[in-house]
């Protein structure tokens, strides 16, 4: 089973880099383009087959190192 | 004004007491509302208002022929000559980096650099002092990794270099770490800022970063104990953008540039809130402002999220009337958002706007100093005399001296910090005269023939065993450190991190720290300028050792009379300055060996450190002096080693006698006996140096050579032991000493 | 000489490029800022170490769009002198007037440290005052110097000799534990094909005054100005 994993900051935490991008995409003319938020994105192969149980590894995998849950927010996709 | 019902609930939420809400009330004439109930709550905390510690601190030495600016501003700042003032502060970020390790020392880094540049002054160094739990621990390797990457993230960014510091590790400090971080900057003395919301009429201009609802109450969570539901906290994290404060600070130097800048804070603690209050108390005058101008950044912020968020890279500065254009201007050519906010009035009042609408007005002297002051109980805790008695006779005397150095320089506290420092970009500005890894670091000032040497210090187990006399170690430790680089000290930071202080023993070691901070000062004749103080550092009922953490700033008239710790080359003869005692209490030696914290610490005779440090200095002045180097942590034997491992260009020997002289072995190499420093001194200019230091009353003794590729320690007199008491070679020192911290982190 | 360093949002070495060309070497320096294009008449310029756009996205992928950027690679084109500095070479890679890309450093710190290059090439206009094969100690003081390229390309710079720094032990020997950052074939500076381009990770700039207890880094300026002895005799056209 692969695991996709988006890890974001929370809504309400400041972005330094999405800020800084966004300010150069409207330099560059990209006018429309507003509320840049960077994040990163994992895969992750899983031995496990069972879903339920898949699901809860990597929702532990995110809670103890992938995300930093104090200013980041994740999701995920099982496949 | 929507009005409120104030319950006990919403008070303690708020963090004020009954009384303290009484004094609100006598304030106002009425009720607060919810806006100005925060504004109270943040600007009465303990981190805001000092009001444990305030009637104590007037005790302290703030002034001096060279002192420019003593406390209360947002540094302080003291005269190095040629029209130049090195402007400094020291400031605590340790709830943040418990709760966050990255950000909240990053934010700390971020917080005082806008306190120095405020003050019109360049930032051209930073140092940090920090403590964290023992490395065994998997969650102090976490903080430890991310409190470093967070200082050099923030720190390298801003091309300002991290120039030393110091890491004491202890298991006191595992669940409350300190994160002091001291910066300096140079400034022209006749362009010292200052934040005073002068001139009436004048506009009040918001720039920097946009407001988010960030850190709201972190004023009141810095001075909050943690307790395991910590945790629930964290939505108040803040997050630092490096980048926008080197704009910020790019924009601030060109705008005072210019004569169009009356005033200027940054928003640190408490936000707008505290800038705002404070500019118009100093001045007394007030501000009227309109929130809905604030640049926001997220929308249906309330006043009272606006008035306490910690959103960083902020300030607050007045304008002359009519060149709001020109600041505009600067703030947009640095990509900075800007807004003119408010005026400066002269009702004495912060007054509130929203739309046009008032949502809150309150006296800003009541606000800013008119804050409770308490004089809270003092009584020393029941266990002191426990702790300070330490029966010597059940100790046994050290058997096998070689294993105990090593030990002792593989701890991590002793061991080499080169993991830490090569994080840090050490050099960038080009000034960088004498790096990390040396008793204090040097700084040539450009445009002048001078250097300025930096050093930070405190032994927070001394502290707890007698507050007094380690608080005035900590002076003069530092002092020394500062003397060792050919530098005479000029100016003093303080970072006074304590417990609760609502705990009478806590209150009776911040009571004694500051007699013996003011003692040490008065005897070395160096002022204290700006400090912080940061109390509750206490987890689950536990306080921290008694912390008063000293930055300091010493001056070095010709840059090139500076002098470094290692030794330079085969046939210099060491030179030891001072007297050693038996003083084995609350040694490193104790705690990694023994196991024990205990005892009394050494104890400082003021007189001899002085002496100590003048001759130091002037011998380094003469050129006579091939290396310095303070013996602290570890004594004699680790300062001996030390001095041969350090040397950024390889490593050297040296073979060396001590008498024995009555006391015990371990005492002898170990203890920590103050006003001590080790030189090395060309071979003809050996007796010349020991004449100059016994005319000045200091005790001298030759005590080796430097040279071969063994570190050899010979006690005379030491039945017990034939021949050499220490040998080792000086690869294996050298490597246990540079491993330990990588090892325990796990990087070999 | 007229040297024009310019400013980034975020450069933070431009201060110390403009002392050591002004203050140190009596030269003339104008600060760019970025927004601006390049005044007539300039030398040389140089793009100064830093954290441009905060390092944010990749190092130099935004501050190759500043408006100056336009004007550098002009500049260069016809036949001015560019040397990047750290930060500065990022932003060559980025802008396409070296080759190759920069990673992480594979122990993914920063590093701040004294390391020993090699003179690969010592018949450039940025490196004539040195020796082939001569050891410079200059220091480091980056994330991202980790410089990638591929095989073709590698060969291609190599064949032409347009590798000009490698890392080395304080002996001249590169082997891969001289290299502070993992990258590719030791390299710590190459050069563009004409020979006016020079990209560095190391800072010469901070080893180049007797003060600061190192000048080897002092080499690389005077070379610059060496090279300029002889281009005003031939009477070099300044792009405008």
């Amino acid at each position: 089973m692969k695991a996709k994993i988006h890890v974001t900051l929370k809504q309400g935490i400041l972005d330094p880099q999405g800020k800084a991008i966004e300010h150069a995409l409207d330099s560059l003319g990209f006018k429309n383009a507003a509320n840049v938020r960077v994040g990163k994105y994992m895969e992750v192969d899983l031995t496990e087959t069972d879903r339920t149980k898949a699901e809860a590894q990597v929702k532990q995998m995110c809670e103890k190192l992938l995300a930093n849950t104090v200013i980041e927010e994740y999701r995920y996709d099982l496949q | 004004m929507k009005s409120l019902v104030i319950t006990q609930a919403i008070l303690e939420q708020h963090k004020l007491s009954e009384d303290e809400y009484k004094k609100i009330l006598e304030i106002l004439g009425r009720e607060p509302n919810w806006t100005e109930l925060g504004m109270f709550s943040a600007m009465w905390s303990e981190h805001c208002s000092y009001k444990s510690s305030r009637i104590h601190l007037k005790k302290l030495p703030t002034t001096g022929p060279r002192v420019v600016q003593g406390p209360g501003e947002n540094a302080g700042a003291v005269d190095i000559g040629d029209g130049l003032c090195a402007v400094f502060k020291m400031e605590s970020h340790n709830h943040p980096s418990f709760i966050e390790p990255y950000q909240g020392a990053a934010t700390g880094v971020g917080g005082i650099l806008r306190d120095i540049f405020t003050m019109g002054a360049r930032p051209i160094a930073l140092l940090n002092s920090l403590r964290f739990g023992d490395l065994d621990n998997a969650n102090t390797r976490h903080l430890l990794k991310g409190v470093v990457s967070g200082i050099a993230g923030y720190g390298n960014c801003m091309g300002v270099p991290t120039v030393g510091g110091e890491i004491v590790f202890n298991d006191i400090y595992a669940l409350n770490p300190l994160v002091n971080v001291f910066c300096v900057g140079i400034a022209r003395k006749d362009k010292i800022f200052l934040g005073k919301a002068a001139g009436v009429g004048n506009p009040v201009i918001y720039f920097g970063s946009k407001t988010g609802r960030d850190g709201i109450h972190g004023a009141t969570m810095a001075s909050d104990s943690f307790d395991e539901e910590a945790a629930q906290k964290r939505p108040t994290v803040q997050v630092g953008d490096p980048f926008t404060e080197k704009l910020l600070l790019e924009a601030c130097l060109e705008l005072m540039a210019g004569d169009c800048l009356v005033g200027i804070q940054d928003m640190g603690a408490a936000g707008l809130t505290s800038s705002a209050c404070e500019m118009a108390s100093r001045e007394g005058t007030g501000v009227e402002l309109e929130l809905a101008d604030v640049p926001r950044r997220e929308p249906g912020m309330t006043p009272y999220e606006i008035m306490l968020s910690e959103s960083q890279e902020r300030m607050l500065m007045v304008a002359k009337a009519g060149r709001e254009d020109e600041v505009i201007n600067i703030c947009r050519k640095w990509d900075l958002d800007v807004a003119v906010i408010g005026r400066v009035t002269d009702t004495g009042k912060v007054v509130l706007k929203e739309n046009g609408q008032i949502v809150a007005e309150i006296p800003a002297k009541a606000l800013a100093d008119d804050g409770p002051r308490y004089d809270r109980p003092s009584s020393p805790p029941a266990y002191q005399e426990m702790l300070q008695s330490l029966n010597y006779d059940a100790l046994p005397d050290v058997k096998d001296a070689n294993a105990a150095l090593l030990e002792l320089l593989g701890s991590p506290t002793i061991a080499s910090k080169r993991w830490v420092y090569e994080q840090y970009d050490h050099m960038v500005r080009t000034n960088t005269m004498v790096r990390p890894g040396s008793d204090a670091a040097v700084l040539r000032v450009k445009g002048t023939n001078k250097a300025l040497a930096l050093s930070v210090d405190c032994n927070g187990r001394y502290c707890l065993l007698n507050p007094y006399e380690g608080a005035k170690i900590a002076i003069a430790e530092c002092a020394r450190n500062l003397a060792c680089s050919g530098a005479e000290p000029i100016g003093v930071t303080d970072c006074l991190n304590f417990g609760n202080p609502q705990r009478p023993e806590v209150m009776w070691q911040f009571v004694l720290a500051i007699e013996g901070l003011k003692d040490a000062c008065e005897a070395l004749s160096v002022p204290i300028v700006s400090g912080n103080v940061s109390l509750y550092n206490e987890t689950n009922d536990l306080s921290i050792y008694p912390t008063p953490m000293i930055g300091m700033v010493g001056l070095i008239e010709e840059a090139d009379h500076t002098a470094t710790q290692w030794f330079k080359q085969a046939g210099d003869v060491i030179i030891l300055l001072g007297r050693t005692k038996e003083d084995l209490g609350g040694t490193e030696y104790l705690k990694i060996v023994h196991h024990r914290e205990q005892g009394s610490p050494p104890l400082l005779n003021l007189e001899e450190e002085r002496a100590v440090q003048a001759c130091t200095i002037r011998l380094i002045r003469e050129g006579l002096v091939q290396s310095a180097h303070d013996c602290s942590d570890g004594g004699l034997a680790v300062a001996l080693a030390e001095c041969c491992v350090s040397g950024p260009d390889g490593q050297i020997g040296a073979v060396v006698q001590l008498p024995l002289d009555g006391l015990r072995r371990d005492a002898l190499l170990f203890g920590e006996s103050q006003s001590r420093i080790l030189l090395s001194v060309e071979q003809d200019q050996a007796d010349s140096v020991l004449n100059a230091a016994r005319n000045a009353g200091v005790p001298a003794s030759r005590i080796g050579v430097v040279g071969g590729s063994r570190l050899m320690i010979r006690v005379d007199g030491d039945q017990r032991v034939a021949g050499c008491t220490i040998d080792l070679e000086v690869p294996n020192v050298h490597e246990r000493w540079a491993s330990a911290i990588p090892r325990a982190l796990g990087q070999d | 000489m007229n040297i024009g360093v310019v400013v980034f949002p975020g450069s933070n070495c431009d201060h110390d490029c403009e002392y050591i060309f002004k203050d140190v070497l009596g030269q003339s320096v104008k600060l760019i800022w970025h927004k601006d294009t390049l005044p007539a008449g300039l030398d040389a310029v140089v793009l100064p170490g830093g954290f441009s756009y905060g390092d944010y996205l990749r190092t130099g992928a935004i501050a190759r769009f500043s408006p100056v950027m336009g004007a550098v690679k002009t500049f260069a084109r016809e036949g001015g002198l560019v040397i990047g500095i750290c930060n500065g070479f990022q932003i060559l890679l980025e802008a396409g007037l070296l080759p190759g890309v920069m990673l992480r450093n594979t122990s993914l710190n920063f590093i701040c440290k004294d390391v020993y290059v090699k003179v690969e090439n010592a018949a450039t206009r940025f490196t004539n005052r040195c020796e082939s094969g001569q050891v410079l100690k200059i220091p480091i003081a980056h994330a991202d110097g980790n410089y990638y390229t591929d095989p073709v390309t590698l060969g291609g710079i190599k064949a032409n000799a347009q590798v000009i720094f490698r890392y080395c032990t304080a002996e001249g020997k590169v082997t891969p534990e001289a290299n502070p950052n993992g990258s590719l074939d030791n390299i710590a500076g190459i050069m563009n094909a004409d020979g006016n381009v020079l990209g560095m990770m190391p800072h010469p700039e901070r080893s180049a005054e007797t003060v600061l207890g190192n000048e080897d880094g002092r080499l690389i300026f005077l070379s610059i100005l060496s090279a300029f002895g002889k281009s005003e005799q031939q009477s070099r056209l300044v792009s405008v």
